[in-house]
């Protein structure tokens, strides 16, 4: 696939390029010594980029077509993983993948919302636009999951459920609210993680657990930056305030206190490097899954509760 | 969750909207009939030739639903922050005031405890004339009391719904309103206490996708406006037109999202009905 490039990356990616050329001539002192020092200036510079990355060019980076997926995730955390299918009633939603897994000495279930990675798997995928029967789906697993008593990590990477006709007439509200409820009380831990895009009640429709974690470079809000903007300003040319003025990345909604932890990606954000991105994700699941495991199930559905029943700031 | 675009025709009950000069009668927008106040207000806000239900507030719905003289309001005052200093055209924190003023309401929903044929119930009932009847976390947080009275004192809870959708301009805080009121809902629900939930014109967004499609029994008026998406966003997405009738309460009856679609007159009489049946 053709290297995508965001605007902002620009600078990091001539200066690779160049050293990518004088690595033809690294047997030359001189040249090998130069190299050095443009990879440490590659360095400093993508530094100095992503810290001062502003809310929109985070959505981009959310939505790069080289970050990992959903089962890119399964595929380098878990082992074992047995892909489940269907609701029972209607269909098979691609839109969400899920199934159980190993992720280390864990057995869970493993629920997302999958994108497709060109026009072909994005229209297999409906961009990762779920239709009802896809939090069906995911519902029908979690109580699966329940049963078996085994705890569900879910994975949110969407633009939004889907506003297609046959969704409404399929039950697209019912379908996510059913879910809200039941995964309030469900009786085995949820660990909920944004991975990229959680656009909206789309997202929401699998995101209800004990603990939410968000990726560094993902988003998570109530309406996109362009929707908003289309609807406040009338148009859609203000997506950059829009998105600054949603707070909608994951400095935000940690001091929001809607997220509990953000998950630190590879320099330069998760596309650079995917085992690195899964490895730091792993490595945050398994301590979660630690803590989870001591609590009690009552005491843990209480919490659960009374965490989402904490959100918002009113007066009066 | 688009309720800003239509805002401007729908700010005002519809009642409002078509009164004549005089203010004293009002013409149906569905039939042309020319009523009097009076038999307006007689007739619940329904026109008494073709049954076109108008729009209504909380005030209205209340009178409706409770016996009289046993309404008690709880959470009167609370009202928005702004937490996350929103400006788009305007400052949120300037929109506020100004909804308060124009409709003399605090936010889009108020709730409160009393009697409906002498039976104990908790009612929320939202006001689209509020931002239009939009779910930030004013919205989120009394619905979420309401409920928690309900399971508190083993009372039944009705929540009458007209919405928009989450309001925008508290971002992700409005997001998580419709996961705080689905949770209470599932420990209501635990508790075996009953909720109806009584969708009225329009309820769309993020209220659908929570509480309001949550009713262990769903009743909706007639003509209701009802759906998750907002009928022109499908529209585009889908590059046709809409067939008659779609999203609206009979569409969902036809469909099974509700139990019931029940006219106005006879929604205090069901829902007592209903209660009765499902508590004794
Ligand atoms: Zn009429």
């Amino acid at each position: 696939m053709a290297k995508v490039t965001l605007e902002f990356e620009k600078p990091i990616f001539e200066l690779e390029q160049k050293v990518e050329e004088m690595r033809k001539y690294a047997d030359n002192p001189d040249i090998a010594q130069e190299i050095e020092k443009i990879e440490k200036r590659v360095n400093q510079l993508q530094r100095s980029i992503f810290s001062g990355l502003t809310r929109w060019q985070k959505v981009q980076l959310a939505r790069h077509p080289e970050r990992p997926y959903t089962l890119d995730y399964i595929n380098l955390m878990t082992t074992d993983f047995l892909e489940l299918h269907g609701d029972r009633t209607f269909k098979d939603d691609k839109a969400i993948v899920a199934g159980f897994a190993k992720l280390d000495g864990h057995r869970v279930m493993m629920i997302g919302h999958q994108k497709g990675r060109d026009t072909k798997s994005n229209l297999y995928r409906n961009f990762g636009m779920p239709n009802p029967e896809g939090y069906r789906k995911a519902l029908r697993l979690m109580k699966l999951a329940e049963k078996f008593k085994k705890p569900v990590i879910t994975l949110l990477d969407t633009p939004g459920a889907f506003p297609g006709l046959e969704a409404e007439e399929r039950g697209q509200a019912e379908a996510i609210a059913r879910n809200l409820y039941e995964m309030s009380h469900l009786k085995v831990p949820i660990i909920v993680v944004i991975i990229g895009e959680g656009a909206s009640g789309g997202a929401l429709g699998i995101g209800v657990g004990d603990r939410i974690l968000m990726l560094e470079y993902s988003w998570y809000s109530v309406i996109s930056p362009e929707s908003c903007s289309s609807i406040l300003w009338r148009s859609w040319d203000y997506k950059e305030q829009a998105a600054e003025a949603l707070q909608l990345t994951a400095p935000d909604l940690k001091k929001q206190g809607i997220i509990d932890e953000i998950v630190p990606e590879p320099l330069g954000g998760a596309q650079r490097d995917h085992a690195k991105a899964a490895a730091i994700l792993k490595g945050q699941l398994l301590a979660e899954l630690k803590h989870l495991s001591k609590i009690k199930i009552d005491k843990l559905i209480e919490k659960r509760i009374e965490k989402f029943s904490k959100m918002g700031e009113f007066s009066g | 969750m688009a309720w800003f675009r239509r805002s401007k025709e729908n700010i005002a009950p519809a009642t409002a909207k078509k009164e004549m000069p005089d203010g004293m009668w009002t013409k149906c927008d569905k039939c042309d009939e020319i009523i009097h106040k009076m038999e307006l207000e007689q007739h619940m806000y329904t026109c008494p030739k073709c049954d076109r239900h108008f729009r209504i507030g909380s005030k209205e719905y209340f009178k409706i639903l409770f016996d009289d003289g046993t309404f008690k309001e709880y959470d009167h005052k609370m009202r928005s922050v702004d937490p996350l200093k929103f400006k788009d055209t305007k400052r949120y924190r300037e929109r506020i005031p100004d909804a308060i003023k124009k409709t003399g309401l605090y936010d889009a929903v108020r709730w409160g405890t009393g009697k409906m044929n002498e039976r104990n119930v908790v009612i929320a009932c939202m006001d689209f004339a509020f931002i239009g009847g939009s779910m930030g976390s004013v919205v989120g947080e009394k619905i979420g009391r309401a409920i928690d009275r309900g399971w508190k004192t083993k009372t039944p809870v009705i929540i009458v719904s007209s919405s928009g959708g989450a309001r925008m301009m508290e971002g992700a805080y409005s997001l998580m309103q419709m996961a705080k009121t689905s949770a209470k809902l599932a420990r209501l629900g635990d508790a075996g206490i009953p909720f109806i939930s009584i969708l009225t014109d329009p309820t769309t967004g993020g209220v659908t996708a929570s509480y309001s499609m949550l009713g262990d029994v769903n009743l909706a008026e007639p003509g209701a406006l009802i759906g998750f998406a907002g009928p022109r966003v499908i529209k585009q997405t889908i590059g046709k037109d809409l067939p008659p009738g779609f999203q609206r309460s009979e569409f969902l009856l036809e469909h099974g999202f509700v139990d019931m679609i029940v006219h106005r007159k006879e929604m205090k009489g069901t829902v007592s009905t209903l209660l009765s049946l499902m508590t004794q």
